[in-house]
């Protein structure tokens, strides 16, 4: 059978190669039944970061209900959700769409997929090593580290350095003093890749 | 006036009322300590997990938050500031509640079952509790005509899993009303400040933030009163508007109000911010 050539300014998604056990994944892992959702995109009208991801929240749902797993891993708005929970409390089945996209963000990294936002898991990363080193957040050090990364010192530099005047960052951590317990809980911890 | 003798509280600051929000932290001892309260700093506390541990590695978030669970003396409430440190904690605390294989998981860690009869309450339960309209009398009008917004930020939004839990919007306008300032309505009470993606997307953020501030000064707001050290940090960072609005955290214009400190102390507080809160606070006779 022919298929007729589709209008080129649509974007189709190719169903053909589907994962038929990941929506029953992400319910086992994430302890969310997301075929709950009816796709009344309440989440993705509340949302208010949705102008920068690829998919809204509804759509990733769809996405893991279909068993895309290639699209809904790669995709950029598992990892621009912050977990405001905005979402859920708008979704009329309470579905919590943010422990959903901490588990796919998960699979993404055990996968090894391409990840659609490497800053922000740069910046995640940068928290847990501090977190590691000190117990505490050491924001000052996860900056210049973070920055250190992307080799890029020239954005938000005023920012930092009013910060820095009004001794908003410090120099020195507050730390916890049980480092041996604190860096044992992160031991086979590391499911993260290199990026 | 001090209550005495002050009932203890083991207090879990959190990383950001540690460092950065100081004027937070400290004037918010000063206000518990005003009404009856002593908080013992958890001993040995560690970070949450904050946003970065559970975007990536669950089960290394609830071992963090667990640590804290485990630290906290059993015979009396744990008291937390930061609103996204309190989710953190009592989601693992719920979720010890409700899951064999979490306790389980949590005694061979830690040695012992959790306490489930800790509390994990939030300041603003301990000030909902209390009477501070009556408690206010003496300062009236202290705060009189000063208009402001209230920013909650996402800390009205909960999980689906605490979502019986209490809401506490409205509690910021009716202390501070009551002390004869005035709260206006506005939009973005509720509106997330963006979190972490003031570092890895600034870009999505500052628009975001913008638009926040904006909506302050159409509501002819002389000042934002923040529930959350990091929404505080994120509304005076990512600002890129000409025209500012002063961002005082809750605790701070009210220990300023009922003159708790002392005015070296105020002079502290108010010189740590981006958005310099001087010039008005001078104005209402507020600082000296």
């Amino acid at each position: 059978m022919k298929n007729k050539t589709p209008d080129s300014s649509i974007k189709f998604t190719d169903i053909s190669r589907r994962d038929q056990n990941l929506g029953e994944e992400v319910k086992r892992r994430s302890g969310v039944d997301i075929n709950l959702c009816w796709h009344c995109q309440s989440c993705a009208g509340g949302c208010p970061f949705v102008s920068a991801m690829d998919y809204p929240p509804n759509r990733v749902i769809r996405l893991t209900q279909l068993g895309l797993k290639k699209e809904v891993l790669e995709s950029s708005g598992i990892w621009i959700c912050v977990g405001c929970n905005t979402c859920s409390v708008q979704c009329p089945h309470a579905i919590d769409i943010p422990a959903v996209n901490d588990t796919l963000r998960q699979m993404a990294l055990e996968e090894g997929v391409k990840i659609a936002e490497p800053n922000i898991l740069q910046f995640h990363q940068e928290v847990l090593n501090s977190i590691e080193r000190y117990g505490r957040t050491h924001k000052f050090e996860i900056m210049l580290r973070y920055k250190l990364r992307r080799w890029d010192w020239f954005t938000d530099a005023a920012v930092g350095l009013k910060m820095f005047a009004k001794r908003k960052l410090e120099l020195l951590p507050s730390r916890s003093k049980d480092m041996k317990t604190i860096k044992g809980l992160f031991k086979n911890k590391r499911s993260s890749p290199i990026v | 006036m001090i209550k005495l003798p002050l009932t203890d509280l083991t207090y879990y600051p959190g990383c950001s009322l540690a460092t950065t929000a100081k004027e937070n932290n400290i004037s918010l001892i000063y206000l518990f300590k005003h009404l009856g309260f002593n908080l013992v700093e958890l001993e040995d506390w560690n970070c949450c997990g904050s946003s970065s541990a559970h975007s990536i590695n669950k089960e290394l978030a609830f071992d963090l938050a667990s640590r804290n669970l485990f630290l906290a003396p059993p015979d009396r409430p744990l008291l937390v500031a930061c609103p996204s440190c309190l989710l953190r904690l009592r989601h693992a605390h719920h979720k010890l509640a409700e899951d064999a294989a979490a306790r389980d998981h949590y005694e061979k860690k830690w040695g012992q079952p959790f306490d489930q009869n800790l509390e994990i309450v939030h300041v603003f339960e301990i000030l909902d509790s209390l009477n501070l309209l009556e408690f206010s009398k003496q300062h009236a009008q202290r705060l009189a005509g000063l208009r402001f917004v209230t920013y909650y930020g996402c800390m009205l939004a909960r999980p689906p899993a605490l979502k019986h839990e209490k809401n506490y919007y409205g509690l910021m306008e009716k202390i501070l009303g009551s002390l004869g300032a005035i709260p206006l309505k506005w939009g973005y009470s509720s509106r997330c400040c963006g979190t972490f993606l003031t570092v890895a997307r600034p870009e999505v953020v500052t628009p975001m933030v913008n638009e926040i501030i904006q909506g302050a000064l159409n509501a002819g707001a002389d000042c934002m009163v923040t529930a959350c050290a990091m929404c505080h940090m994120n509304l005076e960072v990512r600002s890129t508007l000409k025209e500012q609005v002063p961002v005082l955290h809750f605790s701070e214009i009210l220990s300023l109000a009922l003159g708790l400190g002392g005015i070296d102390e105020h002079k502290g507080w108010f010189a740590r911010h981006l958005v310099d809160p001087r010039p008005l606070l001078k104005a209402m006779h507020l600082l000296g």
